[in-house]
């Protein structure tokens, strides 16, 4: 990957509600350019970071994410996965990379059985050279805002988790019942990041935080060495 | 004139006569049959008889209030700043829209969904916010913020925690999915809504004004799309359920109750959005909401001065055998009325294909002025548009003073025998107000509301008034909205209470920093066939349109509910105010929470004595009783203009206004922020004949404000200046605790008690086990 193709795509399923959040976050909070790609589409184009947003895809009557893991544009963001190319889903789009397959794991309805929507604490694990609490400090807050992001994961698959240093955030006063507190992983490569904080909502001033920004510097700086060089 | 019969219609069932009986069971009275066939010049088929039902029900035609609502400015005097002016009034289209400058306007609207939430709280409460939703976004609009004001009977209660439950669940269903953030509202808690809960909604959108689109059907020939949901039998004739009295027997209407879809209200959305900024593919557009097809057919042929003809089988059906009465009167949800223009039908079935959508072509624009219904080749309703709309009786409905009045209005704490409270009793006093669910956090429902979607709401649910972000092309504007209503006070005196409601409004967007813009209310009263509930109707809607014109706020729509009694009686006159306001610079963006750190305490409008109507006489003492609090308008005004000029001038560091629970509960309020600071008051210095009004009374026309130290001087001095009373209260501190000196003696609290008392109330209420 080079820094020539460091542009953003943020995939639109019919219901999401985040996409525009997103949206800003990458061309506003950091000025990288950034589209919008239709669920019936089939190619990414040059996309070097693929954004899965937040909201109700295909309305998620059914197990959140089920749909929308067959949608026309989920092949392409496969490929672009099994090429090396960064995923982030946030929220709704951590559900559907779960349903995919492409994260380990599951996220089930919170344990009080309500949607939570509020500011949280959170840990940053040392999960690799971009993402850990040298680059973006022990402690970070930012807004969740869901019904089901209780995380769970089999017994070998939490201490494969573990072992390979795979979740990047724990809440520090866990809001959903998340099995190890864990609020956001990545896949065994590296190059695949699910989140139900937002970092789509801690961007602005007037937000509860800035944290965002760290956030998505990190994921880009774990695909983009040159980009890491210019924002360090 | 008479005129022949329609045809027998296709299906048999609905050619039984139209008795008296079956007249009476659609809600209409003798007269009003006699009315109908003056309209038509013959007796009306069964389906018109429906269709008129829902037309000429309250909820539809507002027969009962509508030469009340003529008392509402609808345009403003002065138009401030370059904006404020109103560009669609109340009445004229599903909402009324108001210019925020450079070209940009505000579409907003409050409704009520009150008789749906009391059967079926989950359902009933989720498609009222599918319903204001629709009727912004149908005005070209894109929904930016919701809010809800919410009535319910005791907590104790566990089937008021049933619907409370249902009706937070069913609103955070509908809402979050369809991504409108909901920022604020009012909760009360009071015996009077036992049964009959309020679900009150407001939406609020933002458009060009180049981009506003109306409910006409204009054009000989444009083709008529019917877009969204499919018709099913749910929420038959919603509009004239909603305009009967609660019954041990409403269970059995839950039929009447529709049922949300809020993927498809998300697809509607952007579909229609999509729609409308195609220059020139829209003539008219309309929602249908209440009475359904009816509705959206009857009004906008009416609004354009046209006529309609549509094709019930060309209509989308969820289920096979449905008839010319059930189609016409479904309420089924997330379904909306366009008229295209004729030649680019292509265009609309493209947009709404991209979007998986139905848009059906069920008929066309005609110049006969009727609305002609066919089934199955067959006419079954042929009726002139208007007879609907401009043609539904109006009443001026039997006003009586109630009798209580007499006796709660010249309560006195006196002539009671009412004892004070001394320095043991008030602080026994304090962490029980702060505990009632009306005065406590509304945590547990604003943390199952999505209130950061879209990114721009920078002051979250909790503090005064809920504050977003407009981006306005490449410009940004802040936007405060504040729901007020406090049924109490209107039940003690209506016309004052009415006034204090929009008194509040105001001086909550005052403590947000913004200036106000125009008013949406929403009135909740009893049957209005009722003398002393018509009473309190007029009253209130008096009290309102005094206050609106005072203050230069016009209103811009609204909605009426009638018939909130359960067996139990009729709620307190409730009319729910929402006002919206504009806040320019960022900088000036204050919220109610005092911050950690050094700085001043000044009471804003003095401390009069006054206890009647107050939350204090209801917790301890279990009374509601005494006149409603005095109301200075031009006192309110002074104090409105004075926290904006300081706000402005940098000298405010937090701003809260007095209300339910009066000056300790405020203070408490401002504590209770992230700061988390402390504060010592001493309140030895005010008039204080007695103890309980100077800490609990709920005088109007006044703020607590927190000054750092360096400001206090100047901007007492202002106040002086502005003739605005200012008393320094106290400071912000370390520690922990709140102390106050008083000249009945000190007081202390540890604050840490005071937060989890007012912080988990509703909490603990709500509490399953087990579960958490």
């Amino acid at each position: 990957m080079t820094g020539a193709a460091m542009n953003v795509a943020v995939v639109q399923f019919p219901g999401s509600n985040c996409d525009q959040d997103a949206f800003q976050l990458f061309a506003g909070g950091l000025g990288l350019p950034t589209r919008y790609v239709w669920h019936k589409e089939t190619r990414l184009g040059d996309a070097g970071l693929v954004v899965l947003p937040g909201g109700f895809a295909y309305g998620d009557y059914l197990r959140c994410g089920a749909i929308a893991r067959f949608s026309p544009v989920m092949g392409a963001v496969r490929e672009h996965a099994q090429r090396g190319g960064l995923v982030l889903g946030i929220c709704n789009g951590f559900q559907i990379l779960c349903e995919a397959g492409l994260l380990p794991g599951a996220l089930i309805r919170n344990s009080s059985l309500e949607y939570r929507c509020m500011t949280c604490e959170l840990a940053v694990m040392d999960a690799g050279a971009a993402f850990n609490p040298g680059a973006l400090g022990a402690r970070i807050r930012l807004p969740i805002g869901h019904g089901e992001g209780n995380f769970r994961i089999d017994g070998p698959g939490r201490a494969g988790l573990e072992a390979r240093r795979q979740v990047l955030l724990r809440y520090c006063d866990n809001p959903n019942g998340s099995l190890d507190d864990i609020a956001g992983v990545r896949n065994e490569a590296g190059n695949v990041f699910g989140m139900m904080p937002h970092p789509d909502r801690a961007f602005e001033r007037f937000h509860p935080s800035r944290d965002g920004l760290g956030v998505a510097r990190a994921i880009l700086a774990s695909g983009f060495p040159e980009f890491a060089r210019r924002i360090a | 004139m008479t005129r022949a019969s329609l045809p027998p219609n296709p299906e048999p069932g609905l050619n039984q006569p139209v008795t008296p009986e079956l007249v009476s069971r659609h809600g209409l009275l003798p007269e009003e049959f006699g009315r109908i066939r003056g309209h038509l010049g013959r007796d009306p088929t069964l389906t018109e008889l429906g269709i008129f039902s829902v037309m000429w029900s309250e909820h539809c035609s507002y027969k009962n209030t509508r030469p009340l609502l003529k008392g509402f400015p609808t345009e403003r005097r002065a138009p401030a700043g370059g904006y404020g002016r109103v560009l669609v009034r109340a009445g004229e289209e599903n909402a009324g829209i108001v210019d925020i400058g450079d070209g940009w306007a505000v579409a907003f609207k409050i409704e009520s969904h009150n008789h749906p939430s009391a059967v079926e709280p989950f359902e009933g409460a989720a498609t009222g916010v599918g319903g204001i939703i629709r009727d912004i976004f149908t005005m070209g609009a894109r929904p930016v913020l919701v809010t809800n004001s919410l009535r319910f009977g005791e907590l104790e209660n566990p089937a008021t925690r049933r619907l409370l439950r249902g009706v937070v669940a069913g609103i955070a269903h509908y809402g979050n999915c369809v991504g409108v953030p909901n920022v604020g509202g009012d909760v009360y808690f009071d015996r009077s809504y036992e049964g009959n809960p309020l679900v009150n909604a407001l939406c609020l959108g933002t458009l060009r004004h180049g981009q506003i689109r109306r409910g006409k059907a204009t054009g000989l020939g444009n083709p008529v799309y019917y877009v969204g949901a499919a018709t099913g039998r749910d929420g038959l004739g919603g509009a004239a359920f909603a305009s009967r009295e609660l019954s041990a027997e409403s269970a059995s209407d839950r039929p009447a109750v529709q049922k949300g879809d809020p993927f498809m209200e998300k697809l509607l959305i952007e579909a229609c959005l999509e729609m409308m900024a195609v220059p020139g593919l829209v003539v008219g557009i309309q929602d249908m909401g209440a009475a359904g097809l009816t509705c959206s057919t009857c009004e906008t042929a009416s609004r354009g001065g046209a006529g309609i003809e549509i094709e019930l089988d060309r209509v989308p059906q969820r289920e096979a055998g449905m008839n010319s009465y059930e189609i016409m009167l479904s309420e089924s949800q997330e379904r909306m009325l366009v008229i295209v223009q004729a030649g680019r039908e292509r265009e609309i079935e493209e947009i709404f294909a991209k979007w998986d959508l139905h848009a059906a072509r069920v008929g066309k624009v005609t110049d006969t002025g009727r609305m002609v219904v066919t089934h199955h080749g067959v006419p079954v309703a042929d009726i002139p548009a208007s007879a609907l709309t401009d043609g539904a009786p109006v009443y001026r409905r039997q006003a009586r003073r109630p009798a209580y009045l007499d006796g709660t209005s010249r309560w006195t704490p006196e002539a009671a025998g009412l004892a004070d409270l001394d320095a043991a009793g008030a602080r026994d006093a304090l962490p029980r107000l702060l505990a009632h669910p009306t005065i406590a956090s509304k945590r547990w429902l604003y943390r199952q509301f999505d209130h950061m979607v879209q990114h721009g709401t920078a002051v979250e649910p909790g503090s005064d008034a809920g504050v977003v972000r407009l981006r306005l092309g490449g410009r940004e504007k802040f936007l405060a909205v504040s729901n007020d209503g406090n049924g109490r006070y209107c039940y003690l005196n209506p016309r004052r209470g009415a006034a204090i409601a929009v008194a509040e409004c105001l001086r909550n967007l005052a403590c947000a920093g913004a200036a106000p813009l125009a008013m949406t209310d929403n009135l909740n009263f009893g049957n209005p066939y009722k003398p002393e509930s018509f009473y309190q109707l007029s009253e209130c809607v008096a009290g309102l349109a005094e206050a609106c014109r005072f203050f230069d706020v016009p209103v811009v729509g609204g909605n009426v509910s009638l018939y909130n009694e359960s067996p139990e009686g009729a709620i307190d006159p409730t009319p729910t105010v929402a006002v919206v306001g504009l806040i320019e610079d960022e900088a000036h963006i204050t919220r109610q929470f005092a911050p950690a750190g050094r700085g001043r305490l000044i009471l804003l409008g003095g401390a009069p004595a006054e206890l009647g109507g107050s939350q204090f006489l209801g917790i301890v003492h279990g009374l509601k009783t005494g006149d409603a609090p005095a109301l200075d308008l031009a006192a309110e005004k002074r104090l409105q203009d004075f926290l904006l000029a300081q706000i402005r001038a940098g000298r405010v560091s937090a701003a809260h206004d007095l209300s339910e629970g009066g000056l300790l509960v405020a203070v408490c309020e401002m504590l209770f922020g992230p700061g988390d600071p402390a504060a010592a008051l001493d309140l030895s210095g005010l008039p204080a004949p007695r103890l309980d009004a100077l800490l609990f009374g709920e005088s109007q026309g006044r703020a607590v404000v927190a000054a750092a130290p360096a400001d206090e001087a100047a901007l007492l001095a202002a106040a002086g200046g502005a003739g605005v009373p200012a008393a320094p209260i106290g400071e912000l501190t370390g520690g922990g605790a709140l102390s106050v000196r008083t000249a009945h003696g000190p007081i202390e609290w540890p604050l840490a008690a005071l937060r989890a008392a007012w912080e988990t109330s509703i909490e603990r209420a709500m509490a399953r086990p087990g579960i958490g």
